[in-house]
């Protein structure tokens, strides 16, 4: 279980308040309008921006003193994911060791990895060699061999076409289920929401709301999601 | 910023910082308790004041004079070869100024070239020492660099605006006054005051062109002062003179300071429609002309006759050559341990350091804190056995600036680009520097440290004070030779100066690129 008690972000002149629980294991949209909070959000749980007051909690341990490679989170950001001078095994093997000091034993796991994420044979090759695709495709073999209870997700796919958008989700959904993790991910597209998401986070006005179920609340949307949905 | 995490301390910045201000600071306060204050400035150092000071504006006034003319052709014209001469502009920036000067002299001197020329119609030969040779030397380095600077002031008047004078029909003198006297108006004074500061505390050329009671500048006094009198006193006090006189320089510059720095500018194509009359062309085509000649003249002479000079060249060249190498790359070594952290620092939001390393850069004098380690050195050890470590360490420091100033634009990209990246994997520390920073920004690093090889490898400066007969880097081998009349042994040398500069600024900035992409 996440829980975010009574958690006030600041960010520059802007501030964010949030108060409420996910549940382990769901896959949710974070949506709203631009400007509104979304990526302070995200940004406040990875460890990349503190809290004014508040806790932020996993599984029993609070997290917000941490520092963000300490938590048990794996972030994938709008670009820059990759680093373009690293071959994509190293890219990966950075998820397991920071120093890039693998053993045998790591060294397989990053390469079924790879494997996993249909980049098989693909291991050398430097990472601002790869498509747009495969490139996320390689972050996503990362988060895996990162085995980090949280994968948070601030628009990874922006870039790619509505098809290629919709493999990545899926193959995401897949590594959820295999993994069990938990998931939020930022998303400008209602589309993406309905698509992948259990439960929706509605962030508008300086609230982050706590999670409803993604059918029910497209079914009778709130205000202020039927101002944002147009 | 300052909640934010960040995945490399600032602690080692600030610590190079520390060391180069205490550097800095340390020689000064040796040299001030040194200084003999009873015995205030003699005559002859007030003509040293007086002709430093008049070389300077001299220098500055005719290098920028010149140069607006041949960068308003550059910045209008287009033709085969315009990307190359720009570029050779910055050439001057890492020639040894030792090798500069025996071209000069090849071209200007008692028994050069122009003055072959004027024997022939009957004319007396020119004078290239005494304050002539300093400011056509002087000039010979900052017409370059002026040139380049206010190349790009026009380069960036946007396009748009030739567009709209096109579109009015600006004539020549309508686009002289609403467009290009306002964007020098707002260049020039950075550019003169620039030029001013640099010459201010070039030594090495007043060593060989000036001297005698009428071309001394302070920095030849100090250096006269210690070597010929060994009078410390003295040459404590010249010191303080000088600092006030660098200081102010550098305060001016930067007051003047145009943001216009140090390399070259976008370079957009900018389609002009005026200046196509046959005058306008005339001069374009005469102000390129003269200005790649006074180039390339004085550095083809230096290759014609070290050519000659390469077959008997005495033994202790090539040792020099060597030494020079090693105090070369142990102050390339020395520039990036300590610019990196600076630049690292910077980016991370600690502005002062990079204002703190322009200011010093531009006030130390190299002949001061060369003075000031002398004082320092001297009660515990030989100071000339120390002259090749502290002419590395002096050439680092002055190399400074320039090194922060390269790393600290691509330092503070890579940090945006990849801080939460980096944190977020736990690369902190080490890991960050050794897989994101140093591979980042090999580029930057190839180039900085191509600079201060370099720079290190011309410098006819603190060595000079230092060396006993025995040792000599290269400049001051060329330069002894020079003065025992071994003209054509010099010109051999000098050669080989000027190969191994341009060869090891050209490997180790090659060095960086290689293999570098994205």
């Amino acid at each position: 279980m996440l829980k975010l008690e009574k958690c006030r972000i600041a960010n520059g002149g802007f501030a964010l308040t949030a108060d409420f629980e996910v549940i382990a294991g769901t896959k949710i949209a974070v949506i709203g309008p631009s400007g509104g909070g979304k990526s302070t959000l995200l940004e406040a749980v990875a460890g990349f921006l503190p809290l004014k007051t508040g806790r932020i909690v996993w599984d029993g341990k609070t997290l917000q003193d941490k520092d963000p490679g300490a938590r048990p989170v794996a972030m994938l950001f709008q670009d820059g994911n990759l680093f373009p001078h690293l071959t994509a095994e190293q890219n990966v093997g950075l998820g397991m060791n920071p120093n890039l000091k693998l053993d045998e034993d790591a060294h397989r796991k990053v390469l079924a990895a790879l494997a996993r994420v249909g980049l098989d044979g693909m291991s050398n090759r430097r990472s601002a060699e790869l498509s747009g695709g495969q490139q996320s495709r390689v972050a996503l073999a990362r988060v895996l061999v990162q085995e980090r209870a949280l994968l948070l997700m601030d628009e990874p796919f922006a870039a790619l076409g509505p098809a290629q958008k919709m493999e990545m989700l899926d193959l995401v959904s897949e590594l959820c289920a295999e993994t069990g993790s938990t998931a939020l991910m930022v998303s400008h597209d209602p589309g993406d929401a309905k698509h992948f998401a259990d439960q929706v986070i509605l962030v508008h006005g300086g609230i982050a709301h706590a999670p409803q179920e993604t059918g029910e609340l497209f079914r009778d949307p709130p205000e202020a999601l039927r101002t944002y949905l147009g | 910023m300052a909640d934010r995490a960040q995945p490399v301390s600032t602690r080692w910045g600030l610590g190079a910082a520390a060391l180069v201000a205490a550097l800095i600071f340390g020689t000064l306060v040796a040299v001030a308790m040194r200084a003999e204050e009873g015995s205030g400035l003699s005559s002859s150092d007030w003509a040293a004041l007086r002709f430093t000071l008049v070389q300077a504006v001299l220098s500055a006034a005719i290098s920028v004079g010149l140069a607006i003319p041949v960068a308003r052709a550059l910045a209008r014209r287009r033709f085969k070869g315009r990307q190359v001469l720009i570029t050779l502009m910055g050439a001057p920036f890492i020639l040894p100024v030792i090798v500069a000067i025996l071209g000069l002299l090849e071209v200007f001197g008692r028994a050069g070239w122009v003055s072959a020329g004027l024997g022939l119609i009957g004319l007396p030969p020119v004078r290239i020492y005494g304050l002539h040779g300093v400011v056509l030397a002087h000039v010979f380095f900052n017409l370059p660099l002026a040139t380049r600077l206010i190349l790009q002031g026009w380069q960036e008047i946007p396009a748009e605006r030739f567009r709209l004078a096109a579109q009015l029909g600006f004539g020549a003198r309508a686009m002289l006054w609403r467009i290009e006297v306002p964007m020098l108006r707002r260049v020039v004074p950075g550019v003169l005051a620039v030029i001013f500061a640099i010459c201010m505390t070039s030594f090495a050329v007043a060593l060989t062109l000036g001297g005698g009671p009428k071309a001394t500048t302070v920095e030849l006094a100090i250096y006269q002062a210690f070597r010929f009198d060994f009078d410390l006193g003295r040459a404590a006090l010249l010191s303080g003179v000088q600092l006030v006189l660098t200081g102010g320089a550098a305060l001016l510059a930067l007051r003047a300071a145009t943001g216009a720095g140090f390399g070259g500018g976008q370079d957009r194509m900018v389609h002009r429609w005026d200046g196509r009359g046959r005058g306008a062309r005339a001069l374009d085509f005469s102000s390129i002309a003269l200005g790649a000649a006074f180039l390339l003249l004085p550095l083809t002479a230096v290759v014609l006759s070290g050519l000659k000079g390469l077959s008997d060249l005495p033994i202790q060249v090539f040792s020099s050559a060597l030494i020079s190498v090693g105090v070369a790359l142990v102050s390339m070594v020395l520039t990036l341990l300590l610019a990196l952290p600076m630049a690292v620092a910077v980016a991370l939001g600690r502005d002062k350091i990079g204002e703190a390393a322009g200011i010093l850069g531009l006030a130390a004098s190299p002949l001061v804190i060369g003075t000031g380690l002398f004082i320092i050195i001297f009660p515990f050890a030989n100071p000339t056995t120390l002259a090749l470590p502290v002419t590395a360490l002096v050439n680092a420091v002055m190399a400074l600036p320039f090194a922060v100033r390269i790393l600290v634009p691509r330092a503070r990209q890579v940090v945006v680009q990849y801080t939460r990246l980096s944190l977020s994997l736990g690369m902190v520390g080490w890991p960050f520097i050794r897989r994101v920073l140093l591979p980042r920004m090999r580029a930057q690093i190839g180039f900085t440290a191509g600079l201060a090889a370099a720079l290190s490898m011309g410098d006819l400066g603190v060595i000079a004070l230092f060396a006993d007969p025995e040792v000599a880097t290269l400049p001051l081998q060329v330069f002894r030779l020079m003065g025992s009349y071994q003209t054509d042994a010099a010109a051999g040398a000098a050669l080989i100066l000027l190969v191994l500069s341009m060869g090891i600024f050209w490997a180790l900035d090659r060095g960086g690129r290689w293999h570098a992409e994205a």
